[in-house]
């Protein structure tokens, strides 16, 4: 613009480092980049942090491990007759809740960024405004595929072998994530709408908990009392459950996997919109 | 439309309540391409809410504002496209290294892998963070961070540049440099609106500076017309000999006008706006006879401009933090 101008000398003096001279000198603006590449920049950020503090992986490997000891040695006998035939009812489901545990994560994780001053420079930035959000959320289906993928190891180094193979475990773990990926949604609502990090945690787990263990996660719902079965037997999380078991040991319904998108769907119609308006709006 | 792009900033009667706060209460601003314009107020004035409707990170409850000639509110996403901001808080990732804070904001502003890790260590390298760049941005000392969030604002030079508080809580020398590189900034053309508590800072910096207190902007010009209009400077004398003040007053209120006397028996003081006059008044004095240990002789100091603009002085604001009211409202 105005380089070259006597302005630009006469400030000269008060700075002697050539460099800092060059790095302050006019540098002209690249085109705006593209929606793709700045999500691709924050799902970058997202992976760098999770390169810097490798502690936050523990609740992506360390608890599905303690989850699938848990349930399949402590309940198997009891639910299922033999910790086996357990194994291979619940590892499908606790497939499905430990990676939606997760997503409750993606919300702490936004309601702790805007606690700091770096979202104000990403808003006041020319990019696609949902961008720093989906990005995010794209770097926490990595922590999903971490989750899952340590869930089905280990089921198999205990003994699950589902009878559609691994092809059958890719589908029903690629369902899971895109259903993970739409619920997450619903928790950076809830990230944006509440406090603090804790508020966030404690919300997020009171509404996961319930839900997914008033599912057919764990038990036959033809074992509950009559309300609960009804309950049960129309929640998502028991859909997306049933199916994760047909795709992996070959006796899907088409309609629970149909279900299960038709949710998804609806969750990102409703919150996608919700989390943008808050994020740009707070 | 010339005349029109003359300004870099134009806002009028801009206004921002959270719930029943009125935290920018009709705010009008005028700075034309290329200044330093100084926001200068104390805590809780409405600084930091002016700044956030400015950059569109906040829209307004009334009133207009344009940046380069972009409403700030049907053209946000234009605004956005020429400025940057270096906010109170540090607007940089505590959970990223310096040279990867960098890197991002340069992907982000369109450049390509390559250009924006090269463009990253050339700024580090010249803001003094190279042997820090791949260490934790948490881990960095005040000074540094504020090094490098001013850094982040230029990856692309910005045509306006928003600085809110930028020294606050540094040490004089890391200060003094974020000050030069202000100023070698607005040498290369780039518009900047700084705001600030710290009088001097504004002084030193802006050639504008609007005053402005309870969310309204109370005064407004150059620093001189400004201190001008609180009245003229003053003279200020010691002797070396208190015995003499009587005579040296009686000497200085015939040049001067009237004296007045200070508590410490061996000074005295005298308005005075004209300081060649001053000058030469305190010549006389020695040679008169009367000694002069020293005296200090100029305009009123911004602090008492505040003084005399407000009723209060600039530190002793009640404590409204704007961010916790804003976390109110939210």
């Amino acid at each position: 613009m105005t380089n070259g101008q006597p302005a630009s000398t006469a400030a000269a003096p008060s700075i002697e480092d050539a460099a800092l001279q060059k790095a302050l000198a006019s540098t002209p603006r690249p085109p705006r980049p593209s929606p793709l590449a700045a999500v691709m920049a924050f799902g970058w950020r997202g992976m760098l942090k999770v390169k810097h503090v490798p502690e936050q992986l523990v609740d992506v490997t360390i608890t599905p491990v303690l989850f699938v000891l848990m349930f399949t040695y402590l309940f198997g006998g009891a639910v299922a007759g033999s910790t086996g035939e357990y194994l291979d009812y619940i590892l499908p489901g606790l497939l499905v809740m430990s990676v939606l545990f997760t997503t409750v994560y993606s919300g702490i994780a936004i309601n702790t960024d805007l606690t700091k001053g770096v979202v104000d420079r990403f808003r006041s930035l020319p990019i696609w405004s949902p961008s720093p959000l989906v990005g995010a959320l794209l770097g926490d289906s990595v922590r999903y595929v971490v989750a899952g993928t340590v869930i089905m190891v280990l089921g198999v180094i205990l003994g699950f072998r589902p009878d559609e193979g691994v092809l059958g475990v890719l589908a029903a773990m690629g369902l899971v994530v895109v259903f993970a990926f739409a619920l997450s949604w619903v928790f950076t609502t809830m990230g944006l709408l509440l406090r603090s990090p804790n508020a966030v945690m404690n919300a997020g787990f009171m509404s996961i908990f319930p839900l997914t263990f008033l599912s057919n996660v764990f038990v036959e719902p033809e074992t509950l009392p009559a309300g609960l079965e009804a309950f049960v037997n129309v929640n998502p999380i028991s859909i997306l459950s049933d199916a994760s078991r047909g795709l992996m040991q070959g006796n899907l319904d088409g309609s629970d996997v149909a279900i299960v998108l038709g949710v998804a769907a609806l969750l990102t119609a409703v919150f996608v919109p919700l989390t943008n308006r808050l994020y740009r709006t707070r | 439309m010339e005349a029109q792009t003359q300004l870099a900033i134009e806002a009028s009667g801009l206004v921002k309540h959270f719930g029943e706060t009125k935290a920018v209460d009709g705010v009008d601003l005028a700075v034309r391409r290329g200044a330093v314009y100084g926001v200068l107020g104390p805590n809780g004035a409405g600084k930091t809410t002016t700044i956030r409707m400015l950059t569109t990170l906040l829209r307004p409850d009334a009133g207009e504002a344009r940046v380069l000639g972009h409403n700030i509110v049907e053209e946000a996403d234009a605004v956005r496209g020429v400025v940057s901001l270096t906010g109170q808080l540090a607007s940089v990732d505590e959970d990223l290294t310096g040279r990867e804070n960098l890197i991002l904001i340069g992907r982000l502003l369109g450049l390509k892998h390559a250009p924006a890790k090269a463009r990253a260590d050339e700024l580090l390298e010249a803001f003094g963070i190279a042997e820090a760049a791949g260490r934790l941005v948490k881990n960095y000392s005040g000074g540094m961070r504020r090094r490098l969030d001013i850094a982040a604002s230029i990856v692309v030079t910005p045509e306006v540049m928003f600085l809110d508080e930028p020294t606050t809580g540094l040490d004089p020398r890391s200060r003094n440099q974020v000050w030069d590189i202000i100023r070698a900034l607005a040498g290369g053309g780039t518009t900047i609106l700084l705001c600030t508590q710290y009088l001097d800072e504004a002084d030193q910096l802006a050639e504008g500076i609007a005053v402005i207190d309870h969310g309204k902007v109370i005064a407004e010009g150059t620093p001189a017309q400004l201190k001008a209009s609180v009245g003229g400077g003053a003279l200020h004398l010691r002797l070396m000999d208190p015995a003499q003040r009587a005579d040296a007053a009686r000497f200085v209120e015939r040049e001067l006008g009237e004296v007045h006397l200070e508590p410490d028996p061996a000074r005295l003081s005298v308005s005075c706006a004209d300081t060649e006059r001053g000058a030469e008044v305190v010549a006389e004095l020695s040679r008169s006879g009367i000694a002069v240990a020293d005296f200090s002789l100029g305009q009123p100091s911004l602090d008492e401009v505040f003084l005399a603009l407000t009723g209060h002085p600039a530190e002793e604001e009640p404590e409204e933090p704007e961010a916790v009211q804003e976390e109110q409202a939210a």
